[in-house]
Protein backbone atom coordinates (compact mmCIF):
# COMPACT_ATOMS: atom_id res chain seq x y z
CA UNK A 1 0.00 0.00 0.00
CA UNK A 2 1.62 3.48 -0.84
CA UNK A 3 1.16 6.58 1.05
CA UNK A 4 -0.37 9.46 -1.01
CA UNK A 5 1.61 11.75 0.66
CA UNK A 6 4.42 13.91 -1.18
CA UNK A 7 5.98 15.19 1.48
CA UNK A 8 9.66 15.96 1.72
CA UNK A 9 10.06 12.31 4.64
CA UNK A 10 7.47 10.01 3.15
CA UNK A 11 8.38 7.65 6.18
CA UNK A 12 7.31 10.29 8.77
CA UNK A 13 3.95 10.84 6.89
CA UNK A 14 3.82 7.05 7.08
CA UNK A 15 4.30 6.79 11.05
CA UNK A 16 1.34 9.12 10.88
CA UNK A 17 -0.91 7.49 8.20
CA UNK A 18 -0.47 3.88 9.28
CA UNK A 19 -1.94 4.19 13.03
CA UNK A 20 -5.37 6.13 10.93
CA UNK A 21 -5.72 3.65 8.47
CA UNK A 22 -3.14 0.45 7.81
CA UNK A 23 -2.85 -0.29 11.16
CA UNK A 24 -5.98 1.25 12.67
CA UNK A 25 -5.51 -0.43 16.48
CA UNK A 26 -9.22 -0.67 17.01
CA UNK A 27 -10.28 -2.15 12.99
CA UNK A 28 -6.85 -3.58 12.40
CA UNK A 29 -4.76 -4.42 15.39
CA UNK A 30 -8.02 -5.07 17.83
CA UNK A 31 -6.36 -3.40 20.82
CA UNK A 32 -7.99 -1.58 23.40
CA UNK A 33 -11.50 -3.61 23.20
CA UNK A 34 -12.30 -2.63 26.72
CA UNK A 35 -12.98 0.90 26.28
CA UNK A 36 -14.05 0.74 22.67
CA UNK A 37 -17.20 -1.17 23.67
CA UNK A 38 -17.36 -0.10 27.15
CA UNK A 39 -17.76 3.99 26.55
CA UNK A 40 -18.94 4.11 23.06
CA UNK A 41 -22.77 4.37 23.48
CA UNK A 42 -22.71 8.35 22.91
CA UNK A 43 -20.46 10.25 20.44
CA UNK A 44 -19.63 12.44 23.03
CA UNK A 45 -18.60 9.47 25.46
CA UNK A 46 -16.50 7.97 22.06
CA UNK A 47 -14.84 11.44 21.56
CA UNK A 48 -13.90 12.36 24.63
CA UNK A 49 -12.15 9.36 25.55
CA UNK A 50 -10.77 8.93 22.08
CA UNK A 51 -9.24 12.34 22.64
CA UNK A 52 -7.86 11.63 26.14
CA UNK A 53 -6.13 8.00 25.18
CA UNK A 54 -4.86 10.19 22.63
CA UNK A 55 -2.69 12.34 24.43
CA UNK A 56 -1.54 9.84 26.74
CA UNK A 57 -0.11 7.82 24.03
CA UNK A 58 1.23 11.11 22.16
CA UNK A 59 2.50 12.55 25.49
CA UNK A 60 3.92 8.86 26.56
CA UNK A 61 5.48 8.09 23.08
CA UNK A 62 7.23 11.55 23.70
CA UNK A 63 9.22 11.16 27.07
CA UNK A 64 9.72 7.32 26.22
CA UNK A 65 11.90 8.24 22.90
CA UNK A 66 13.25 10.74 24.78
CA UNK A 67 14.74 8.74 27.61
CA UNK A 68 15.25 5.68 25.62
CA UNK A 69 18.72 5.72 25.51
CA UNK A 70 19.03 6.44 29.68
CA UNK A 71 16.85 3.37 31.04
CA UNK A 72 18.28 0.01 31.33
CA UNK A 73 16.52 -2.61 29.71
CA UNK A 74 15.77 -4.36 32.64
CA UNK A 75 13.11 -1.65 34.21
CA UNK A 76 11.81 -0.37 30.93
CA UNK A 77 8.49 -1.97 31.63
CA UNK A 78 8.26 -0.54 35.04
CA UNK A 79 9.19 2.81 34.11
CA UNK A 80 6.78 2.90 30.60
CA UNK A 81 3.88 2.11 33.03
CA UNK A 82 5.60 4.61 35.54
CA UNK A 83 5.18 7.25 32.66
CA UNK A 84 1.71 6.50 30.94
CA UNK A 85 0.34 6.47 34.51
CA UNK A 86 1.57 9.45 35.23
CA UNK A 87 -0.29 11.07 32.39
CA UNK A 88 -3.49 9.32 32.69
CA UNK A 89 -3.61 10.77 36.23
CA UNK A 90 -2.87 14.10 34.50
CA UNK A 91 -6.12 13.31 32.26
CA UNK A 92 -8.28 12.35 35.19
CA UNK A 93 -7.58 15.64 36.78
CA UNK A 94 -8.04 17.66 33.67
CA UNK A 95 -10.98 16.10 32.82
CA UNK A 96 -12.76 16.60 36.05
CA UNK A 97 -11.80 20.07 35.53
CA UNK A 98 -13.36 20.55 32.46
CA UNK A 99 -16.69 18.68 32.91
CA UNK A 100 -17.78 16.61 35.80
CA UNK A 101 -20.54 15.11 34.10
CA UNK A 102 -18.00 13.68 31.51
CA UNK A 103 -15.91 12.42 33.99
CA UNK A 104 -18.69 10.62 35.56
CA UNK A 105 -20.11 9.30 32.39
CA UNK A 106 -16.81 8.42 31.80
CA UNK A 107 -16.34 6.77 35.09
CA UNK A 108 -13.36 3.90 35.91
CA UNK A 109 -12.48 4.11 32.03
CA UNK A 110 -10.58 6.73 31.91
CA UNK A 111 -8.01 5.52 35.30
CA UNK A 112 -8.00 1.89 33.05
CA UNK A 113 -6.54 4.33 30.23
CA UNK A 114 -3.41 2.70 32.02
CA UNK A 115 -4.03 -0.84 30.95
CA UNK A 116 -5.11 0.26 27.44
CA UNK A 117 -2.82 -2.11 25.89
CA UNK A 118 -1.93 0.26 22.45
CA UNK A 119 -0.09 2.43 24.79
CA UNK A 120 2.19 0.15 26.10
CA UNK A 121 2.38 -1.46 22.80
CA UNK A 122 3.43 1.69 20.89
CA UNK A 123 5.83 2.57 24.05
CA UNK A 124 7.53 -0.97 23.97
CA UNK A 125 7.37 -1.30 19.75
CA UNK A 126 7.96 1.98 18.98
CA UNK A 127 9.14 5.08 20.77
CA UNK A 128 11.63 3.23 22.74
CA UNK A 129 13.85 2.90 19.38
CA UNK A 130 12.86 5.50 17.49
CA UNK A 131 13.33 9.08 17.51
CA UNK A 132 11.12 11.62 19.19
CA UNK A 133 9.96 13.28 16.41
CA UNK A 134 8.38 9.95 14.45
CA UNK A 135 7.38 8.77 17.89
CA UNK A 136 5.09 11.74 18.34
CA UNK A 137 3.75 11.31 15.09
CA UNK A 138 3.34 7.63 15.58
CA UNK A 139 1.39 8.42 19.11
CA UNK A 140 -0.67 10.99 17.07
CA UNK A 141 -1.52 8.35 14.40
CA UNK A 142 -2.50 5.94 16.65
CA UNK A 143 -4.42 8.01 18.60
CA UNK A 144 -6.50 9.75 16.09
CA UNK A 145 -6.97 6.08 14.76
CA UNK A 146 -8.42 5.20 18.21
CA UNK A 147 -10.80 8.06 18.67
CA UNK A 148 -11.87 7.34 14.75
CA UNK A 149 -12.39 4.19 15.34
CA UNK A 150 -14.31 5.34 18.86
CA UNK A 151 -16.54 7.32 17.06
CA UNK A 152 -17.63 5.34 14.41
CA UNK A 153 -18.65 2.99 16.90
CA UNK A 154 -20.33 5.93 19.07
CA UNK A 155 -22.08 7.89 16.22
CA UNK A 156 -23.94 4.92 15.05
CA UNK A 157 -25.04 3.31 19.01
CA UNK A 158 -26.14 6.86 19.93
CA UNK A 159 -27.59 7.45 16.46
CA UNK A 160 -29.60 3.91 16.62
CA UNK A 161 -30.20 3.91 20.86
CA UNK A 162 -31.67 7.28 21.15
CA UNK A 163 -32.15 8.77 17.78
CA UNK A 164 -29.41 11.51 18.15
CA UNK A 165 -25.75 12.71 17.23
CA UNK A 166 -23.76 14.28 20.15
CA UNK A 167 -27.12 15.27 22.39
CA UNK A 168 -28.77 16.56 18.98
CA UNK A 169 -31.99 14.94 17.75
CA UNK A 170 -32.24 13.72 14.57
CA UNK A 171 -34.97 11.22 14.02
CA UNK A 172 -38.81 12.43 14.89
CA UNK A 173 -39.93 11.83 18.29
CA UNK A 174 -42.15 8.39 16.76
CA UNK A 175 -38.87 6.93 16.46
CA UNK A 176 -38.62 4.06 18.72
CA UNK A 177 -35.01 3.63 20.60
CA UNK A 178 -33.36 0.46 20.33
CA UNK A 179 -32.43 0.28 23.65
CA UNK A 180 -30.07 -2.88 23.43
CA UNK A 181 -27.79 -0.63 21.60
CA UNK A 182 -26.90 1.75 24.03
CA UNK A 183 -26.19 -1.60 26.36
CA UNK A 184 -23.08 -3.31 26.26
CA UNK A 185 -24.29 -6.28 23.59
CA UNK A 186 -24.77 -3.21 21.31
CA UNK A 187 -21.26 -2.18 21.38
CA UNK A 188 -20.41 -5.94 20.57
CA UNK A 189 -22.77 -6.06 17.71
CA UNK A 190 -21.79 -2.52 16.19
CA UNK A 191 -17.95 -3.43 16.23
CA UNK A 192 -18.59 -6.31 14.79
CA UNK A 193 -20.30 -4.44 11.82
CA UNK A 194 -17.80 -2.26 11.44
CA UNK A 195 -15.19 -4.88 11.55
CA UNK A 196 -17.47 -6.29 8.77
CA UNK A 197 -16.94 -2.97 6.26
CA UNK A 198 -13.69 -2.24 7.36
CA UNK A 199 -12.22 -5.87 6.21
CA UNK A 200 -14.68 -6.02 2.84
CA UNK A 201 -13.04 -2.41 2.06
CA UNK A 202 -9.65 -4.04 2.75
CA UNK A 203 -10.61 -6.89 0.77
CA UNK A 204 -11.91 -4.84 -2.11
CA UNK A 205 -8.59 -2.44 -2.53
CA UNK A 206 -5.87 -5.77 -2.17
CA UNK A 207 -8.31 -7.38 -4.97
CA UNK A 208 -8.84 -4.41 -7.50
CA UNK A 209 -4.88 -3.57 -6.89
CA UNK A 210 -4.06 -7.28 -7.86
CA UNK A 211 -1.25 -7.26 -5.69
CA UNK A 212 0.41 -10.83 -4.14
CA UNK A 213 0.22 -9.51 -0.98
CA UNK A 214 -2.32 -10.70 1.37
CA UNK A 215 -4.36 -8.23 3.44
CA UNK A 216 -3.85 -10.10 6.77
CA UNK B 1 25.96 -2.97 24.55
CA UNK B 2 25.96 -3.47 20.98
CA UNK B 3 29.50 -5.79 21.83
CA UNK B 4 27.35 -8.20 23.74
CA UNK B 5 26.77 -11.44 22.53
CA UNK B 6 26.32 -13.67 25.27
CA UNK B 7 22.77 -15.11 26.59
CA UNK B 8 23.44 -13.77 30.07
CA UNK B 9 22.04 -10.46 30.76
CA UNK B 10 24.64 -7.87 30.21
CA UNK B 11 25.73 -6.26 33.10
CA UNK B 12 23.61 -3.41 34.02
CA UNK B 13 24.67 -1.91 37.97
CA UNK B 14 21.86 -2.14 39.85
CA UNK B 15 22.69 1.72 40.75
CA UNK B 16 21.60 2.78 37.73
CA UNK B 17 18.72 1.16 37.46
CA UNK B 18 17.63 2.82 40.60
CA UNK B 19 18.93 6.28 39.31
CA UNK B 20 16.61 5.82 36.09
CA UNK B 21 13.19 4.64 38.20
CA UNK B 22 13.90 7.03 41.00
CA UNK B 23 14.73 9.81 38.55
CA UNK B 24 11.57 9.46 36.36
CA UNK B 25 9.88 8.41 39.69
CA UNK B 26 10.44 12.04 40.94
CA UNK B 27 9.73 13.91 37.97
CA UNK B 28 6.43 12.27 37.00
CA UNK B 29 5.46 13.02 41.41
CA UNK B 30 6.13 16.61 40.22
CA UNK B 31 4.04 16.19 37.15
CA UNK B 32 1.17 14.96 39.05
CA UNK B 33 1.66 17.39 42.09
CA UNK B 34 1.97 20.32 39.71
CA UNK B 35 -1.35 19.55 37.79
CA UNK B 36 -3.25 18.36 40.71
CA UNK B 37 -2.28 22.12 42.32
CA UNK B 38 -3.41 23.78 39.02
CA UNK B 39 -6.40 21.65 39.08
CA UNK B 40 -7.96 21.53 42.51
CA UNK B 41 -9.45 24.24 43.14
CA UNK B 42 -11.45 24.61 39.60
CA UNK B 43 -12.94 20.86 40.79
CA UNK B 44 -13.57 22.26 43.61
CA UNK B 45 -15.86 25.05 42.25
CA UNK B 46 -17.32 22.77 39.71
CA UNK B 47 -18.56 20.44 42.47
CA UNK B 48 -19.94 23.21 44.55
CA UNK B 49 -21.33 24.90 41.29
CA UNK B 50 -23.42 21.17 40.33
CA UNK B 51 -24.82 21.06 44.05
CA UNK B 52 -26.35 24.66 43.59
CA UNK B 53 -27.70 24.16 40.77
CA UNK B 54 -29.26 20.68 41.88
CA UNK B 55 -30.32 22.61 44.91
CA UNK B 56 -32.67 25.58 42.72
CA UNK B 57 -33.56 22.37 40.68
CA UNK B 58 -35.18 20.84 43.56
CA UNK B 59 -36.67 24.28 44.94
CA UNK B 60 -38.40 26.03 42.32
CA UNK B 61 -37.78 29.90 43.02
CA UNK B 62 -35.05 29.93 45.34
CA UNK B 63 -31.51 31.98 43.72
CA UNK B 64 -29.17 31.40 46.19
CA UNK B 65 -28.28 28.58 49.08
CA UNK B 66 -26.41 28.57 52.32
CA UNK B 67 -25.14 24.95 53.49
CA UNK B 68 -26.08 23.81 57.58
CA UNK B 69 -24.69 21.10 59.38
CA UNK B 70 -27.09 19.43 61.79
CA UNK B 71 -25.98 19.61 65.43
CA UNK B 72 -28.29 17.34 67.80
CA UNK B 73 -31.37 18.40 66.89
CA UNK B 74 -30.81 21.66 65.55
CA UNK B 75 -29.50 23.06 62.49
CA UNK B 76 -25.88 25.73 62.33
CA UNK B 77 -24.73 27.30 58.96
CA UNK B 78 -21.97 25.52 57.68
CA UNK B 79 -18.66 27.68 58.63
CA UNK B 80 -16.47 29.01 56.24
CA UNK B 81 -13.53 27.55 54.88
CA UNK B 82 -15.24 23.53 55.87
CA UNK B 83 -14.36 21.05 53.85
CA UNK B 84 -16.60 20.44 50.41
CA UNK B 85 -16.92 17.06 51.44
CA UNK B 86 -18.82 16.00 55.18
CA UNK B 87 -16.79 14.45 57.49
CA UNK B 88 -18.00 11.23 58.97
CA UNK B 89 -20.89 10.59 60.43
CA UNK B 90 -21.61 15.02 59.40
CA UNK B 91 -25.14 15.64 58.00
CA UNK B 92 -25.88 18.17 55.74
CA UNK B 93 -29.23 19.92 54.39
CA UNK B 94 -28.79 22.75 51.67
CA UNK B 95 -31.42 25.57 52.52
CA UNK B 96 -32.66 27.70 49.29
CA UNK B 97 -33.73 31.65 49.66
CA UNK B 98 -35.67 33.46 47.03
CA UNK B 99 -34.61 36.68 45.71
CA UNK B 100 -36.04 38.57 48.47
CA UNK B 101 -34.32 36.67 50.67
CA UNK B 102 -37.29 34.60 52.17
CA UNK B 103 -37.09 30.68 52.94
CA UNK B 104 -38.17 28.61 50.05
CA UNK B 105 -37.20 25.09 51.88
CA UNK B 106 -34.17 22.82 52.61
CA UNK B 107 -32.72 20.46 49.67
CA UNK B 108 -32.17 16.73 51.51
CA UNK B 109 -29.71 14.13 50.27
CA UNK B 110 -31.14 10.71 50.48
CA UNK B 111 -30.13 6.98 48.79
CA UNK B 112 -31.29 3.34 48.51
CA UNK B 113 -30.98 0.76 46.49
CA UNK B 114 -32.48 0.55 42.93
CA UNK B 115 -32.36 -2.28 40.40
CA UNK B 116 -28.87 -1.90 39.09
CA UNK B 117 -26.69 0.19 41.92
CA UNK B 118 -27.61 2.88 44.53
CA UNK B 119 -29.71 5.66 43.54
CA UNK B 120 -28.91 9.16 44.91
CA UNK B 121 -31.10 11.39 44.78
CA UNK B 122 -31.39 15.24 46.45
CA UNK B 123 -34.85 16.20 46.98
CA UNK B 124 -36.22 19.85 48.10
CA UNK B 125 -38.63 19.84 51.25
CA UNK B 126 -41.53 23.25 51.25
CA UNK B 127 -42.04 24.52 54.89
CA UNK B 128 -44.91 25.69 53.71
CA UNK B 129 -46.22 22.93 51.73
CA UNK B 130 -45.38 20.18 54.26
CA UNK B 131 -44.04 18.61 50.63
CA UNK B 132 -41.23 17.46 48.89
CA UNK B 133 -41.29 20.39 45.57
CA UNK B 134 -38.95 18.33 43.79
CA UNK B 135 -36.65 15.61 42.94
CA UNK B 136 -33.01 15.42 41.04
CA UNK B 137 -31.45 12.07 40.59
CA UNK B 138 -27.72 12.51 40.96
CA UNK B 139 -26.25 9.22 40.11
CA UNK B 140 -28.29 5.71 39.16
CA UNK B 141 -26.89 3.35 36.88
CA UNK B 142 -30.04 1.86 36.09
CA UNK B 143 -31.09 0.34 33.01
CA UNK B 144 -31.24 2.78 29.99
CA UNK B 145 -34.65 3.08 28.60
CA UNK B 146 -36.74 1.60 31.17
CA UNK B 147 -35.37 2.18 34.98
CA UNK B 148 -33.70 5.57 33.74
CA UNK B 149 -36.70 7.33 32.95
CA UNK B 150 -36.90 7.79 36.81
CA UNK B 151 -34.47 10.88 35.49
CA UNK B 152 -36.24 11.98 33.07
CA UNK B 153 -40.20 11.20 32.72
CA UNK B 154 -42.15 13.97 32.71
CA UNK B 155 -45.51 12.55 33.93
CA UNK B 156 -43.04 10.67 36.85
CA UNK B 157 -41.39 13.99 37.74
CA UNK B 158 -44.55 15.27 38.31
CA UNK B 159 -45.22 13.26 41.42
CA UNK B 160 -42.52 15.27 42.96
CA UNK B 161 -44.19 18.76 42.70
CA UNK B 162 -46.28 18.41 45.65
CA UNK B 163 -45.42 15.05 47.39
CA UNK B 164 -47.27 15.42 50.77
CA UNK B 165 -44.70 14.27 53.65
CA UNK B 166 -46.73 16.09 56.60
CA UNK B 167 -46.13 14.71 59.99
CA UNK B 168 -49.33 13.60 61.86
CA UNK B 169 -50.15 15.11 65.28
CA UNK B 170 -47.75 13.30 67.38
CA UNK B 171 -44.99 15.49 65.47
CA UNK B 172 -43.08 11.99 65.04
CA UNK B 173 -44.30 10.39 61.87
CA UNK B 174 -45.78 11.01 58.96
CA UNK B 175 -49.56 11.33 58.99
CA UNK B 176 -49.27 9.19 55.57
CA UNK B 177 -46.26 7.25 54.91
CA UNK B 178 -45.38 7.57 51.28
CA UNK B 179 -46.90 4.88 48.72
CA UNK B 180 -45.91 3.85 45.44
CA UNK B 181 -49.15 2.97 43.11
CA UNK B 182 -49.56 1.57 39.76
CA UNK B 183 -49.33 3.53 36.86
CA UNK B 184 -52.87 5.74 36.51
CA UNK B 185 -54.40 5.12 39.90
CA UNK B 186 -52.40 8.06 41.89
CA UNK B 187 -55.39 9.42 43.90
CA UNK B 188 -53.87 11.29 47.07
CA UNK B 189 -50.74 13.67 47.24
CA UNK B 190 -48.86 11.01 49.29
CA UNK B 191 -48.53 8.70 46.37
CA UNK B 192 -46.30 8.62 43.86
CA UNK B 193 -47.57 7.02 40.35
CA UNK B 194 -45.04 4.15 38.83
CA UNK B 195 -43.55 3.87 35.48
CA UNK B 196 -45.14 1.47 33.65
CA UNK B 197 -41.84 -0.91 32.74
CA UNK B 198 -39.86 0.37 35.56
CA UNK B 199 -41.79 -0.72 38.70
CA UNK B 200 -38.46 -1.35 40.71
CA UNK B 201 -37.20 1.47 40.16
CA UNK B 202 -39.96 3.81 40.84
CA UNK B 203 -40.59 1.65 44.20
CA UNK B 204 -36.56 1.97 44.91
CA UNK B 205 -37.06 6.06 44.39
CA UNK B 206 -40.53 5.71 47.05
CA UNK B 207 -38.49 3.45 49.33
CA UNK B 208 -35.37 5.58 49.98
CA UNK B 209 -37.90 8.88 50.16
CA UNK B 210 -40.30 6.94 52.87
CA UNK B 211 -36.92 6.22 54.54
CA UNK B 212 -35.14 9.31 54.20
CA UNK B 213 -38.32 11.48 55.47
CA UNK B 214 -39.47 9.29 57.98
CA UNK B 215 -35.74 10.36 58.84
CA UNK B 216 -35.58 14.17 58.61
CA UNK B 217 -39.33 15.15 59.07
CA UNK B 218 -39.50 15.20 62.53
CA UNK B 219 -35.94 17.30 62.90
CA UNK B 220 -36.45 19.31 59.95
CA UNK B 221 -39.85 20.36 60.47
CA UNK B 222 -39.67 22.28 63.27
CA UNK B 223 -36.26 23.63 63.31
CA UNK B 224 -37.73 26.40 60.18
CA UNK B 225 -36.40 29.08 62.13
CA UNK B 226 -32.78 27.85 62.16
CA UNK B 227 -32.68 27.96 58.11
CA UNK B 228 -34.42 32.10 58.77
CA UNK B 229 -32.98 33.37 61.72
CA UNK B 230 -29.00 33.26 60.47
CA UNK B 231 -29.97 35.25 56.94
Amino acid sequence: MTTAGSQSDPRTTDEFIKGLWRDNPVFVQVLGMCPVLAVTNTARNALAMGLATMFVLVMSNIVVSSIRNFIPKQVRIATFILVIATFVTIVDYVIQAISLDLHKALGAFISLIVVNCVILGRAEAFASKNKIVPSALDGLGMGLGFTFALLCLGVVRELLGSGAIFGVHVFPDRYQDWVIMILPSGGFFTLGAWLLVFNAIKKRKANAAGTAKEAA
Amino acid sequence: MSEMTTLAPPEVPTWRMYRAMVGIGLLCGLLIVSVFQLTTPIIAKNRAEALQKAVFEVLPGAASSKTFVREGDRFVPLPDGASDSPGVGEERVYAGYDQGGALVGVAIEAEGMGYADVIKVLYGYGFDQSAIVGLKVLESKETPGLGDKIEKDPAFRENFQALDVSLDGSGKAASHPIEVVPHGTKTSPWQIDAITGATISSKAIGGLLGKSTAYWMPILAPRRGDFEESR
